[in-house]
């Protein structure tokens, strides 16, 4: 049944591209700003491209002075900048520069993780990894390589990988971050939040969010809009255990006990339907099972929720009926790295439903349906077709998994079944950091014939690589075409502003090579990335010549909302939005979603719990020398009150213990009033160990380390990473 | 005569640095120094607390202790926009202007000179703004002259509540927070 939702969610996506493409006129050039031909003289040039230092994909436009790469600033004509990037691409230039990055393709020459390598050629290093590979297709089948992406820049190796014949292409995007989210809204709405999320958070009067810290979290334009909706007086509500810097702008901050979301998600709906406050004429036209969802709520009173949530009654139901004075423009945000306790589907599915009740999706201030462009992809041969299938998820074991387990993978590695796997590429995500449970990941990786990193920097996944192939950074290189589904259509060109300065390369050159020596080199008809892009564009009617002066195309704005002509489509099972879920009541899981109250940890210990700096992108950043100069370290938040009993004091360097005795790197404490004291809180992404990481080497300390334990989500298979906790262990014992 | 200043909206702003990163390439400030800076300031105990974030550089100040203090007469009031500069030539890096500054705002560069904020006058002489100002995602940076009324700097102050760092230092600074 997940099927058909998925092939309905397919069909519909592809009829919205049509109109979308009907009525894209490209705007005429006088229409555009020029912006990159204002500043030629001087010794300057312009030249638009878009950000890579997270995966948002801004529009930006570098400046190059006298040959050397000045500055980056946003593209005013790109939709997701708006003219203005976050601080990690306006301190992109940083990674140009970086002095730790890769500079050579590298082959390992002693045990796996001693970081020794031996510098080779790109014939040599490319003409190794083809013949692992063949000796694995051979003795395993060519699914027995698995591939490990983040952002865009994955595109040509998983067409390589997938020429090759494996259907193991996966993103730890899915299952350690936004994964049970996408399922949630998929079961409710059948369709995705997708990315960039389709919020429509500048024109919300009232928006809600549970643990995502927008502001310091820095996805651009939902920042932008953010502080839009702050200044235009949205009510804002904010669910934290911690006062984040969106609490400081709220009119209401909740002070949750961590890991009880879903009671309020649950009390909140208990009012609003006891009161009658929901949107009943959406509810009555769009809804599936509405009846049945409703009495289900009946003991999740107020009351019975302050006791798991720890806030009173009173506010849960102030705040109940605030969020339905302004529906359907509130928007209950869903967040994004939602892998927190292991029932994170359900929860994400009680926010959906919580929309659904207040008629946010589709909705102005809510919701709205994104456009894009047609822009067909490239005419490539059929990819060979797999015989064993994925080996992520034998028998559908997380049945509303809908892409592709990064842990079912590991596991796959590591125990050899439903068949084994002896080849990994990691490109551009630091495994170590991304999926809970070094360990794990090491041990899968004794199991490999053949480990390929691609990346910049020398991360700590690329420490334990047979082979490293060092790419360019965004700024030397061109990728695949951002073709944007969001709030106006529009297409964005990556181009290279200068060279790389050694012999790092792009991914689409590696890729294409390595293609051509595995003897698949029909799938790359195109010899040079202009020709893929040429072809591509032209097929949609749209020019490389314009894009590479503009670095953006926008097309004409579609209608975004239900009201403006929309056709409110709900491709689920009943094509209603499901208040109450059949397809969940088959599989063996609760139709509408019931709490059950998180472990507690061992006494004396604190929960740990991470998030972001605005700074800097996941452990990709540390050791550029701009955004490192904005935060270098980071610091373990624990409530003041806590700092005092321990007797220790702000700034002092402690180390964190967990519950299998792991202990961390030195940490500074930061003692604040900004936490509740039964968990501690540190940004992700620091504590660096790879030797090649000379800058950030062992500054902080890495939540990853600390995530041993993991609750995996049934439903699709995420591993929910804020069940672990933490003990206060002086610095002197370890020092 | 203009006075430049700023008026920045501490209900928008989010403290993300962003106007630090780009003063810092726009300026090619060096590695291990920055001429502007987030300040957080907490009240409360938890759960009641309240928070400004403040974006905070020199505060261009109309009676400069920096520029009383400086023994050659490299800090100096500029002719546009009663900007405080430093003439980079002219300074023997004593540190008097570091001392005298009540805003922690100059440091030395490692070329020997006293550095700081110049509001960017080689933008505003362009027509454009302040790099920290024309990048800040939350728009929550103004910039203008003070001295007219029918600015937009202006027109916030006359409209919104407001406050500036250290009055009582008799600086008389540039900038204002809006809260």
């Amino acid at each position: 049944m997940n099927v058909i939702s998925r092939r309905r969610f397919l069909k519909i996506s592809g009829v919205t591209a049509g109109v979308a493409a009907a009525g894209a006129g490209v705007l005429k050039g006088s229409q555009l700003l020029s912006s990159s031909d204002m500043m030629e003289s001087q010794g300057t040039r312009r030249i638009p491209t878009f950000c890579d230092i997270c995966f948002w994909k801004c529009g930006a436009i570098a400046t190059v002075k006298d040959g050397k790469l000045w500055k980056i600033e946003g593209n005013p004509e790109d939709p997701l900048s708006r003219g203005r990037l976050c601080p990690r691409g306006t301190g992109g230039i940083g990674a140009h520069f970086d002095p730790d990055r890769l500079r050579a393709p590298l082959i390992r020459r002693n045990d796996r993780g001693k970081e020794e390598w031996v510098e080779v050629t790109w014939d040599e290093a490319l003409d190794f990894i083809a013949v692992k590979m063949q000796a694995i297709k051979k003795s395993y089948g060519p699914e027995s390589v698995a591939f490990f992406s983040h952002g865009i820049g994955g595109n040509f190796f998983k067409h390589t990988l997938k020429a090759f014949g494996t259907p193991n292409i996966s993103a730890p995007s899915f299952a350690q971050c936004r994964g049970p989210r996408d399922v949630g809204f998929r079961l409710t709405f059948g369709e995705d939040v997708s990315s960039p999320e389709r919020t429509d958070i500048a024109n919300a009067q009232c928006l809600v969010l549970m643990g995502s810290h927008l502001g310091e979290n820095m996805h651009n334009t939902q920042v932008q809009e953010f502080a839009e909706g702050v200044g235009k007086g949205a009510t804002i509500i904010v669910v934290d255990p911690r006062f984040s810097v969106a609490a400081s702008k709220a009119k209401h901050y909740l002070p949750i006990k961590p890991g009880t979301d879903l009671a309020l998600l649950l009390a909140w709906m208990n009012v609003i339907v006891k009161e009658e406050l929901y949107d009943k004429e959406y509810v009555k036209q769009y809804g599936f099972g509405f009846e049945q969802f409703a009495a289900s709520l009946a003991e999740y009173t107020p009351a019975w929720a302050y006791v798991e949530t720890g806030i009173e009654p009173e506010r849960i139901v102030e705040t109940a009926r605030e969020m339905a004075r302004f529906k359907p423009s509130t928007l209950v945000h869903p967040g994004r790295h939602v892998t927190w306790y292991g029932d994170d589907t359900q929860r994400s599915r009680a926010i959906a439903l919580l929309n659904a009740l207040l008629g946010s999706w589709g909705r102005k201030g809510g919701f709205y349906t994104p456009a894009s462009m047609d822009v067909p992809a490239y005419p490539y041969p059929d990819y060979p077709k797999s015989v064993r299938g994925k080996v992520d998820n034998p028998d559908h074991r997380y049945p509303f998994a809908h892409e592709t387990i990064t842990n079912g993978i590991r596991e796959a590695t590591i125990t050899g079944k439903p068949y084994p796997v002896k080849g990994w590429f990691v490109y551009a995500t630091n495994l170590l950091h991304a999926l809970p449970n070094e360990e794990e990941t090491i041990h899968a990786i004794q199991n490999l014939d053949l480990l390929v990193v691609i990346d910049v920097i020398p991360s700590e996944i690329a420490g334990w690589a047979d082979v490293v192939l060092p790419e360019s950074v965004y700024l030397e290189r061109h990728d695949d075409l951002n073709v944007e589904w969001f709030r106006e259509p529009f297409i964005g060109l990556r181009q290279p502003v200068v060279e790389s300065p050694h012999d790092q390369k792009p991914n689409w050159w590696m890729a294409k090579r390595l293609a051509e020596k595995l003897g698949l080199g029909h799938f790359y008809p195109w010899k040079t990335i202009e020709e893929y892009f040429e072809q591509r564009l032209s097929a949609g009617g749209y020019s490389l010549e314009t894009l590479k002066k503009q670095g953006i195309i926008r097309g004409a704005k579609q209608p975004i909302y239900f009201d403006d002509g929309v056709p409110a489509e709900f491709p689920t099972p009943s094509g209603k939005i499901e208040f109450y879920s059949l397809q969940l009541a088959q599989a063996g899981f609760d139709p509408v979603p019931r709490y059950t109250r998180p472990p507690a940890g061992p006494p004396g210990s604190f929960r740990l719990l991470y998030g972001r700096s605005p700074v800097h992108s996941f452990s990709r950043t540390q050791s550029n020398r701009i955004l490192s100069d904005m935060m270098d370290e980071n610091e373990v938040w624990i409530n003041a009150d806590i700092v005092r009993r321990y007797g220790l004091k702000d700034g002092e360097y402690i180390r964190l213990k967990n519950q299998d005795n792991v202990i961390s790197n030195r940490i500074k404490v930061k003692a604040t009033e900004r936490i509740r004291p039964e968990c501690v809180y540190m940004v992700h992404g620091f504590g660096h160990t790879a030797r090649g990481l000379k800058h950030p080497f062992m500054k902080g300390a890495s939540d990853a380390q600390l995530l041993t334990r993991y609750a995996v989500d049934p439903l699709m298979g995420g591993t929910g990473m804020n069940v672990n906790f933490v003990t206060i262990e002086p610095e002197a014992a370890h020092g | 005569m203009a006075r430049f200043g700023m008026v920045i909206d501490t209900a928008k702003c989010v403290g993300c640095m962003d106007c630090v990163v780009a003063c810092k390439t726009e300026n090619n400030v060096p590695e291990g120094f920055n001429r502007d800076w987030i300040t957080t300031e907490v009240h409360g105990t938890f759960p009641t607390v309240q928070m400004e974030i403040r974006s905070e550089r020199c505060n261009q100040c109309a009676t400069p202790p920096c520029v009383y203090s400086c023994p050659t007469g490299a800090s100096h009031v500029h002719d546009v926009g009663g900007i405080v500069l430093v003439t980079k030539e002219e300074c023997i890096g004593c540190k008097a202007c570091i001392a005298s500054c009540p805003y922690d705002a100059r440091f030395i560069h490692p070329e020997g000179y006293a550095d700081k904020c110049t509001f960017c006058i080689h933008r505003v002489e362009a027509g454009m703004d302040p790099a920290c100002v024309a990048v800040c995602p939350t728009h929550c940076m103004h910039f203008g002259d003070l001295d007219d009324p029918n600015s937009p700097v202006s027109k916030l102050l006359a409209s919104r509540k407001h406050h500036s760092l250290m009055p009582e230092a008799g600086t008389q600074p540039s900038i204002f927070y809006l809260t």
